[in-house]
């Protein structure tokens, strides 16, 4: 015979367990749905695409050494760090083409990353208009180590917001590796991609170059990646010679 | 006595002030010194540009060093190379070579498959006083100006030879360091107006009337422009 008040006790714990499942199971609930809420991943809203824009692309001609302005109507993102390599992008797209004036493998996906700096003051400036020229010349390509001159005591949020900025663009190793080796042909990449980063982002008066994100001495043999370059007058074409 | 030993002394001295003079040959002028440094690109495990036919750009640039040097010297004119074999020399010791033969001119040899004609290519550093001891990286600096006169008189005798070229100018880390008229000179294939290849960089009789053209504007260079207005 069980005593009662066992049964009782029982009864209780018997009680207690069922109300101890069923808030688990409410609470359990609770976690899924809240779950739910946080992982919903259903396309609400189209996403934003970026308005076509006209982009200035200077574009190399290995067979005369020119290098001229092409409108391109493309996609162009608000933030610019991710406009320069839309735009290098197109570039080298163009640069990878069959037809290309100035062939060089490798195309968009040559651009890593393009990240823009506050740009840092550049001793030793000559106004360009001091420079020497060539006469009697077919083209004439010149990138200066001039650097422009930045207002004197300038805010450095000032600088960051309306100064000039450094360019500093990230190759894969693949296009440097396939690039076509020679002085002309390199530095025509160099200075196009520097051109075109002026003529699309005013701002940038400095470009730097990274390969896998590691600095290296050239392009191809030739071109020197350790420098800074100047954006400042990029390329200027004078008359057929006889 | 003792007079008769100051009159003697006197008119030894006088006989000796009023003895003609002694007609001694005057020394030659000295013959003014006049070096060009040649810099075959590349070399060893830098092979360079890799040109038609499997020619690699070390090879081609350290032929047409050797033939240049070979017309130089006929010409009399003396002729440091910074390599004659195929071994790798930075880009530091090749600045070195020319800044220690204290050259007249220096030429830099390159080669490329892509592009026409002949490309040359002064230094794009802006002009700079000359400084006593000027930084090592920016030392062509100081001579940039004359390294425009010395691609000046390279074209006229390019063009003379009926090459076509290219000038620009270029940042090269050997003769950004160069104390000298110093040029890079890139030799591509010739191409006619349609694009077509006429004489490519395998062309022996090409080479030869490019390396003519060179030694004929060095002549050049010795005779006229670096007497006269290519000192920095």
């Amino acid at each position: 015979m069980i005593p009662r008040y066992q049964m009782i006790l029982f009864g209780l714990l018997l009680l207690a367990s069922l109300a101890m499942g069923a808030a688990l199971w409410h609470l359990r609930e609770r976690a899924h749905q809240r779950l739910i809420a946080g992982q919903d991943s259903a396309p609400t809203s189209a996403p934003a695409v970026a308005p076509a824009e006209q982009a200035a692309l200077l574009v190399a001609n290995d067979s005369d050494g020119s290098i001229l302005t092409q409108l391109h109507s493309l996609p162009l993102p608000a933030d610019p760090g991710a406009r320069a390599r839309a735009v290098l992008g197109k570039l080298l797209d163009l640069y990878a083409a069959p037809d290309a004036a100035h062939p060089v493998p490798g195309g968009a996906s040559s651009v890593l990353q393009v990240f823009l700096l506050p740009a840092p003051e550049i001793a030793g400036a000559a106004p360009a208009a001091e420079r020497p020229k060539f006469a009697d010349s077919r083209t004439v390509v010149i990138l200066s180590r001039e650097s422009r001159a930045r207002a004197p005591g300038a805010a450095s949020q000032d600088a960051r917001q309306t100064g000039p900025l450094l360019a500093v663009v990230n190759l894969t190793g693949k296009f440097a590796a396939n690039h076509p080796s020679g002085i002309e042909t390199e530095m025509l990449t160099v200075l196009s991609i520097c051109g075109t980063l002026r003529a699309n982002l005013p701002r940038v008066t400095q470009v730097r170059f990274l390969v896998d994100g590691q600095t290296r001495a050239t392009l191809a043999g030739h071109a020197d990646l350790t420098r800074t370059y100047l954006t400042g007058d990029a390329v200027s074409s004078e008359g057929a010679h006889p | 006595m003792r007079w008769s030993k100051y009159t003697l002394a006197a008119l030894v001295v006088a006989g000796l002030a009023g003895a003609p003079a002694v007609s001694q040959p005057a020394p030659p002028a000295p013959q003014e010194r006049f070096v060009v440094v040649l810099d075959a690109a590349h070399g060893g495990d830098d092979t360079g540009g890799r040109l038609a036919h499997g020619q690699l750009e070390k090879s081609f640039t350290l032929a047409m060093s050797v033939r240049l040097r070979s017309l130089l010297a006929a010409r009399g004119i003396q002729v440091i190379t910074t390599r004659d074999s195929d071994v790798a020399v930075d880009p530091v010791k090749r600045a070195e070579i020319a800044n220690h033969a204290a050259a007249q001119a220096c030429l830099s040899l390159h080669a490329s498959q892509s592009g026409s004609g002949i490309y040359l290519f002064a230094s794009s550093m802006p002009p700079a006083e000359p400084a006593r001891f000027p930084a090592w990286k920016t030392a062509q600096a100081a001579w940039v100006t004359s390294s425009l006169k010395l691609a000046g008189v390279l074209n006229s005798a390019l063009l003379n030879a009926g090459m076509s070229v290219t000038l620009a100018r270029t940042s090269l880390p050997a003769v950004d360091s160069m104390t000298c008229p110093a040029v890079a000179v890139e030799i591509a294939p010739e191409q006619n107006a349609g694009h077509e290849t006429t004489a490519g960089l395998d062309d022996r009789d090409y080479q030869a009337r490019v390396a003519a053209a060179l030694a004929a504007a060095l002549l050049d260079w010795r005779t006229d422009a670096w007497r006269t207005e290519a000192r920095p």
